[in-house]
């Protein structure tokens, strides 16, 4: 009952006019940074904090909330409209989204997004009210082996999710880790595979590799296959809004991704990418529709979406209860929090009630705000479609090109955008599935670092990996998922000679 | 687009003033490298800078530019290499430049710089959980002679301040700095949720990540490297309990190489008259940075020292091949 007194004040204090204009900023700002590859919330969050010194801590704190929520939404239309994940959290959305957006469904593909991020928003939002401080113990109990383990999972279920067979999708995987290796190692300070080139030292960006995989990579695709059959894109077809049976499709799926999205985002080291891969996977295993993946399916936007949304929230626990920063624009609202003197961390919530309960009601609002703001203006993206086709791949180089060289400024960074949009056309034009590539360059060096970590907390015992409960079921999950496809094959064809 | 944009203002402004405008210091239009991303410590002390030098009407206009990568690694080459015998640029660096640039075998050094002086500095803490069996620092010190391995430290990036920090307090004890077992995490953040969920013996940082958890009661302070207690601050000092060790994790600013030295007067005087500024103290106050002025021959000094202390002991723990 206390929380629920607390929340109702921190209302009162969030629909504040003034803070409700602040919202309001912050959701649009972080909508337009979201769409730009290369600037993300957290640069976005970073150049605003000399600006907004001399505004009240709450207002300010409020508006960079709406970044965050905002950039969430905003990175997913332009995954879904030109395949160009707006950052790394976008990417499982992509996979499918863009496909039905060439189908003439990226109505829907956008609305169950909006609608899905809210949902799961507003859901991890009352997480983080209720189940902050419970959560934030577990979390804090997440070990070097635990991570590892967890990494392992994703690991499993993306190679065997992406792609036509295994093989490939393990082929792809390598590709990235071999890709995470480059720069100084996070353990021993020393440089790896940066052959004296200075850029490479903090190893290769995320943002690069995935515009110039999925947005270059596709436009030379889809120049070379221009005097062949020319791919139709259709604008729209049928229904420009959710038909019941998107409806119907979507709900559980954006369910699913907020069980994953909340408390993976609220460990120190969990991240926004690893429960989009999860809920990819997992809404891939349980479709109905099996033949769509690959083609368009809406489950395979819903989870995903859901889950990055919900995994914004759920960074915000360990930052307000215990002062950690999780991410990125985590760590920058922190630096937010430090220049007005406060001090996250478990005083917070006992010292400014006002300004922490006012900040988790105005994400509530931020999240209205952003379906208002988003749903309209689907009808106006998907017009963006209708663009013909030469025009617009080439307004996306131009777009992926200067998203990237404003987030770096450096012709390496340019050189390798360019090179991995040709690696990109080669893997398209032999099949090899893309995604995997970059869930390795993010995932590789974090499993490392956790499983050299946990090594060297256990003084190079391995069994550490299985005395931590978590890290022994997590190990488990991961061992049943690399089996279980072929074991249930086996099944199959044993019930089909039975028949 | 934003740098874009004040990147190409600034560049137009720059060159239309170098044309026009005399070298008086309250004319001066200075660009100032933050060689780090947005954010960190060295950018929060480049826009510091910035606007106290505005606000104190010292100089008419700063502009802050980014060049992120390894360190500093990246940033200093440019700086070297780019603004040799500019007098209108500074750049901003620190305690954990010096060693990254040591680790990264970079051919730019700090030797080729132009001192100005330090600005500000951070005293270190080492934090043990709440219900760890070990009280002060000579627990802790006997804990690391009886075995040094079963003593995990936890701590920001490899080489870094706190790295540097957890070998000077094993060779200070009499252990064998060699053979520390520092782990080192990914910004504060992390490496704080593993001390509380109790993963590590022991953590390292700088005062301000931890003081919300060591006010809370959640972490115990055992020391911290200041030469006398902080006022206000009840934890010891380490010196005080028989460990002599004294660190600090500073920040300072320094201009090109091949400047005249008219021109390297005209820098350290704008710094100083921005230290003694209300607008800079402001913000020190604000942000809960400690004033550590240092210009001059003392600073240069100072950074010689400073450079060979932190080179020697990145080689003691292998980090920097001899």
């Amino acid at each position: 009952m206390e929380t629920f007194a607390a929340l109702a004040h921190g209302m009162a204090v969030a629909v504040q006019p003034m803070n409700l204009l602040y919202a309001l900023i912050g959701v649009f700002l972080g909508t337009a940074v979201g769409v730009l590859p290369g600037i993300g919330p957290a640069l976005t969050v970073a150049l605003l904090l000399p600006v907004t010194y001399k505004l009240d801590p709450g207002g300010s704190l409020i508006m960079f909330a709406g970044i965050y929520y905002g950039g969430m939404y905003g990175g997913s239309t332009t995954a879904i409209l030109i395949n160009t994940p707006g950052e790394s959290a976008s990417m499982a959305t992509a996979l499918e989204g863009n496909k039905m957006a060439k189908a003439g469904r990226g109505g829907p593909a956008l609305a169950t997004s909006a609608i899905g991020s809210f949902v799961a928003g507003t859901i991890a939002t009352i997480g983080l009210a209720f189940l902050a401080p419970w959560l934030v113990d577990f979390a804090v109990r997440f070990g070097p082996e635990d991570y590892f383990a967890l990494m392992c999972v994703a690991f499993v279920t993306v190679s065997a999710t992406f792609g036509d067979s295994p093989i490939r999708g393990l082929t792809s995987l390598f590709v990235g880790l071999t890709l995470g290796l480059i720069g100084i190692d996070k353990l021993t300070g020393q440089a790896r595979l940066a052959f004296g080139i200075p850029e490479l030292l903090d190893g290769v960006e995320v943002t690069t590799l995935a515009v110039g995989l999925f947005a270059l990579g596709e436009a030379l695709y889809v120049a070379s296959r221009r005097h062949h059959a020319e791919e139709k894109i259709e604008p729209v077809r049928g229904s420009l809004w959710m038909t019941k049976e998107d409806w119907k499709r979507s709900w559980k799926p954006w369910l699913r991704g907020t069980m994953f999205g909340f408390p993976i985002g609220a460990l120190p080291a969990g991240g926004a990418e690893i429960p989009t891969f999860l809920s990819y996977s997992t809404e891939k295993r349980l479709t109905k529709h099996p033949e769509e993946f690959g083609k368009g399916a809406i489950e395979g936007v819903a989870g995903p979406e859901a889950a990055n949304n919900a995994s914004a929230a759920g960074t915000l626990v360990p930052l307000l209860t215990l002062g950690l920063p999780t991410s990125a624009t985590a760590a920058m609202m922190l630096a937010g929090f430090q220049q007005y003197g406060l001090n996250p961390g478990p005083l917070l919530f006992a010292e400014r009630p006002d300004l922490v309960w006012g900040l988790i009601a105005s994400l509530f609002i931020a999240n209205v705000m952003l379906l208002v703001l988003n749903l309209p203006l689907v009808g106006l993206w998907v017009k963006l479609l209708a663009i013909p086709q030469p025009w617009l791949y080439a307004g996306i180089l131009v777009f992926a090109t200067m998203g990237t060289i404003a987030a770096k400024p450096s012709v390496v960074e340019l050189s390798m955008l360019a090179g991995f949009g040709v690696l990109g056309f080669l893997m398209r034009r032999f099949d090899f599935p893309i995604a995997p590539v970059v869930v390795g360059l993010i995932l590789g060096p974090i499993a490392e670092s956790q499983l050299r970590r946990a090594l060297a907390i256990s003084l190079g015992d391995p069994l550490v990996l299985l005395q931590s409960s978590m890290s022994a079921t997590l190990l488990g999950i991961a061992l049943i998922a690399l089996l279980a496809p072929f074991v249930l094959k086996g099944l199959g064809r044993f019930k089909a000679s039975e028949d | 687009m934003m740098p874009f944009h004040t990147r190409l203002f600034g560049a137009v402004v720059a060159l239309t003033l170098a044309a026009t405008a005399p070298a008086l210091s309250q004319q001066l239009e200075l660009k100032i490298m933050a060689p780090a991303a947005p954010g960190g410590g060295w950018d929060q002390t480049a826009r510091a800078m910035q606007q106290a030098l505005v606000a104190a009407k010292i100089a008419r206009s700063i502009q802050v530019t980014n060049v992120a990568g390894a360190g500093g690694s990246v940033g200093i080459a440019q700086f070297v290499n780019g603004a040799k015998g500019d007098g209108n640029q500074m750049m901003v660096n620190g305690f954990v430049m010096v060693g990254a640039l040591a680790m990264n075998k970079s051919p730019v050094t700090l030797e080729q710089v132009t001192p100005i002086a330090r600005l500000t500095e951070e005293i270190q803490v080492i934090v043990v959980p709440a219900n760890s069996p070990l009280k002060t620092a000579q627990d802790l010190a006997a804990a690391v002679k009886a075995d040094i391995a079963k003593v995990t430290f936890a701590g920001g990036s490899a080489g870094g301040v706190d790295h540097v920090m957890a070998a000077l307090f094993a060779g200070t004890i009499g252990a064998d700095a060699k053979k520390i077992n520092y782990i080192p995490f990914s910004g504060g953040g992390e490496s704080l949720a593993a001390i509380l969920g109790g993963k590590v013996t022991a953590g390292i940082s700088g005062m301000s990540e931890y003081e919300g958890q060591i006010k809370s009661g959640k972490l115990r302070a055992l020391g911290v490297t200041s030469e006398k207690r902080i006022p206000g601050v009840d934890i010891p000092t380490f010196k005080e309990q028989g460990i002599d060790l004294v660190l600090a994790n500073w920040r300072s600013v320094v201009a090109p190489p091949g400047i005249t030295p008219e021109q390297r007067k005209t820098l350290s005087d704008a710094v100083e008259k921005m230290v003694k500024s209300d607008a800079w103290k402001d913000i020190l106050k604000q942000k809960g940075w400690d004033d550590a002025y240092l210009s001059g021959d003392a600073f240069a000094d100072f950074l010689k020292k400073e450079t060979i202390r932190v080179t020697d002991v990145l080689k003691s723990v292998g980090l920097v091949k001899s």
